[in-house]
């Protein structure tokens, strides 16, 4: 039985923030396949394609056949639970404060048995729903969950830590000019957030823009202005737990049909150097937060174009910008690490927004990107692809990168 | 040095019969860019990124580089600035002639007409009128746009609606007129280009531009203060920075004018 989760107080001032203390993070190089798997949010072993065995914990060969070919492979999530023990007195730091801790032993329908953290819902014997989460090291971990829907299940103390959930957190979504920031944003507050959005050159009228100011704090927030962005965070640095940088500049073209290279600096400005600014100003204070109860510093979530991975020559400098502040992301996520908070990417198609007007569909809705980065923080995933273009770039990525790249930069319109 | 008119005027300043009125925008992010249809370049807005304020990065100094648009601010106008001026000689602020940068200015007063009209329009008549009280607008002066407009917030200054800026400014007749039957120097105005917002739709379309570059003149926007300045009488000191073949620049707009 799962307490439901209570709206914080206000903290008191004279108490220290505690540190983060972390998990251990040694994982064998096979077992981050594992880390691979959590990180999209899927169930997968080893399976060997020799015999078929399912194998955990990660190996470099088959215990059956002693095959070498052990790939990553999705596999059925449910188990049982044959033991469970409550740690009380553990002598690791991260698990000490947290005690008393659950795990158990389980047996999955594909046959290995894992060792999983459990869910307060779920005892001795009973049936589980299996996941592979990140912990607060970033590192993959078993959890078993109940198989049924149980009340406040999603506020047990220990799946918590497993997850970003907005539930009771504050938020600051850095674009409420577009419909991407305004979906976000009212998705953030529909899963239970408090919202602050951000407004560059406010003198500009625009959509939306009177449904924003009703139901969410509006604040001044030019990320391309590094003034403007230490700004913000000298008020709410030490205040927002979940930032989303749904930054969206697009502007079409390529390398060699543009004479100037403003259009191309805007690009970077908004996308490489805002994202610089952000983590510069917001970043230490959220690295600081991560242990800081209820409403701690939890994630960073980035909304990225799926061709920061693979250029797309219509959009060719938009993809390069793209891509440099995803190589920033990794940086950044191994940086807010140590806090314990994460680092989200998601990864889209086109938009069904004005300056992907000539792209033919499927285009991605804004609201379903902003569902996605709810269901990512709640779910406690790192890398996610929205919607069947991202997907599709994703599966021809691992498939043959040089035949995408040849797709992607054959032709101009 | 009692004949030394230059002296003269500094000593004037110093003992307080001149005063010296700053017309001129803090230069700041906070300022209203001209918007152009998103499709064409746009002007930088002010930014200001510090290099180092007595820290790890400079422990006894504080410095910062800035970006700014040629049109960013309290600016200057060259006649380069606009096609109809592009082969005039000198037309740059690298290549104007210095004696420009000091010359006396007319003040127009529209604050009430701007406050009630928004799309208010200087006319030739209008300024007939102002000329029957204050006398004729000589050659080589300024002519500044009184409207208040500068002691706008922000969204309220810039004005933006679906059709456009709404702003006032001069009508293509009187500019044209300005121009040829008054030969004056330049025109300034507080609002964000010397045009009306809905410029664009005049004809020709942004009349202050074609004919002051045409002709050689300037212009001077994002102007403040011009309530302190009298209708004649003051003289403006204007120094764009020396930007090679540049189109205008953000710079220090000083009125003097007597106490």
């Amino acid at each position: 039985m799962v307490e439901p989760l209570q709206k914080p107080g206000r903290k008191n001032p004279l108490d220290r923030t505690r540190q983060q203390a972390l998990p251990p993070a040694g994982r064998s190089r096979k077992g981050q396949l594992l880390t691979l798997a959590a990180a999209q949010g899927r169930f997968a072993l080893q399976c060997c394609s020799e015999c078929g065995l399912f194998c955990y914990p990660a190996r470099d060969a088959c215990p059956n056949c002693l095959s070498a070919d052990l790939p990553l492979t999705d596999a059925p999530n449910g188990g049982t639970i044959v033991s469970e023990t409550t740690v009380r007195v553990p002598t690791d730091v991260y698990f000490r404060e947290r005690a008393s801790w659950r795990i158990g032993i389980v047996k999955l329908d594909c046959g290995p048995e894992m060792v999983a953290h459990l869910h307060a819902d779920c005892y001795d014997g009973e049936r589980v729903r299996m996941s592979l989460q990140l912990d607060k090291s970033g590192q993959a971990v078993a959890f078993a969950r109940p198989t049924e829907k149980t009340p406040n299940q999603a506020d047990d103390r220990q799946w918590r830590e497993m997850t970003a959930t907005p539930k009771f957190r504050r938020a600051l979504v850095t674009n409420g000019r577009t419909a991407l920031g305004q979906a976000v944003a009212a998705a953030l507050k529909a899963a239970g957030a408090e919202v602050y959005v951000g407004l560059a050159d406010p003198w500009k009228p625009f959509p939306g823009e009177e449904t924003l100011k009703r139901d969410h704090h509006v604040v001044p927030l030019d990320v391309a202005d590094e003034r403007s962005v230490q700004e913000l965070a000298a008020d709410l640095g030490g205040k927002i737990d979940i930032l989303v940088n749904s930054t969206e500049h697009v502007r079409p073209g390529g390398l060699l049909d543009r004479r100037v290279t403003n259009a191309v600096k805007d690009e970077m400005d908004q996308h490489h150097f805002g994202f610089v600014h952000l983590a510069q100003a917001f970043g230490p204070a959220m690295r600081a937060r991560g242990a800081d109860g209820v409403n701690s510093a939890a994630a960073w979530v980035n909304v990225f174009s799926v061709y920061a991975l693979a250029n797309w020559a219509p959009f060719g400098t938009n993809s390069a910008a793209q891509a440099a502040a995803l190589s920033l992301s990794h940086c950044l996520r191994g940086e807010l690490r140590l806090g314990g908070v994460r680092v989200v990417n998601l990864f889209t198609g086109p938009l069904d927004t004005e300056w992907f007007q000539t792209v033919p569909p499927p285009k991605l809705a804004p609201k379903a990107v902003a569902s996605a980065i709810v269901a990512a923080l709640e779910n406690g995933t790192e890398d996610v692809f929205v919607g069947d273009v991202a997907e599709d770039v994703r599966q021809r990525l691992l498939a043959n990168p040089k035949a995408l790249e040849r797709d992607l930069n054959q032709r101009i319109s | 040095m009692t004949d030394n008119t230059a002296i003269a005027f500094a000593t004037a300043i110093a003992q307080g019969s001149l005063r010296v009125v700053d017309l001129t925008f803090t230069l700041s992010p906070d300022m209203p860019v001209i918007v152009l249809p998103p499709e064409f370049g746009q002007s930088s807005p002010v930014r200001i990124q510090q290099i180092s304020r007595y820290d790890e990065n400079g422990p006894g100094w504080y410095w910062n580089n800035i970006t700014v648009g040629e049109h960013t601010g309290t600016h200057f106008d060259a006649p380069v600035h606009w096609y109809t001026g592009k082969d005039l000689p000198n037309n740059a602020v690298d290549t104007l002639p210095v004696e420009h940068m000091i010359a006396p200015a007319c003040v127009i007063d529209c604050s009430a007409q701007a406050a009630a009209d928004p799309d208010f329009l200087l006319t030739r008549a209008f300024v007939e009128d102002w000329e029957k009280s204050h006398g004729r607008i000589l050659a080589g002066h300024w002519v500044l746009l009184r409207t208040d407009w500068s002691k706008l917030g922000p969204r309220d200054f810039a004005n933006l609606r679906e059709d456009g800026a709404h702003t006032p400014g001069p009508d293509s007749n009187v500019m044209e007129w300005l121009v040829n039957e008054r030969d004056i120097l330049g025109f300034g105005t507080e609002t964000i280009g010397t045009d009306a917002g809905q410029g664009s739709h005049f004809a020709p379309p942004h009349p202050a531009h074609h004919f002051l570059h045409g002709a050689g003149r300037y212009g001077l926007q994002c102007l403040r203060n011009l309530d302190q300045l009298p209708p004649t009488g003051a003289i403006l000191i204007t120094t764009p920075l020396k930007i090679l073949n540049g189109s205008g620049s953000p710079l220090r707009v000083l009125g003097v004018a007597p106490s």
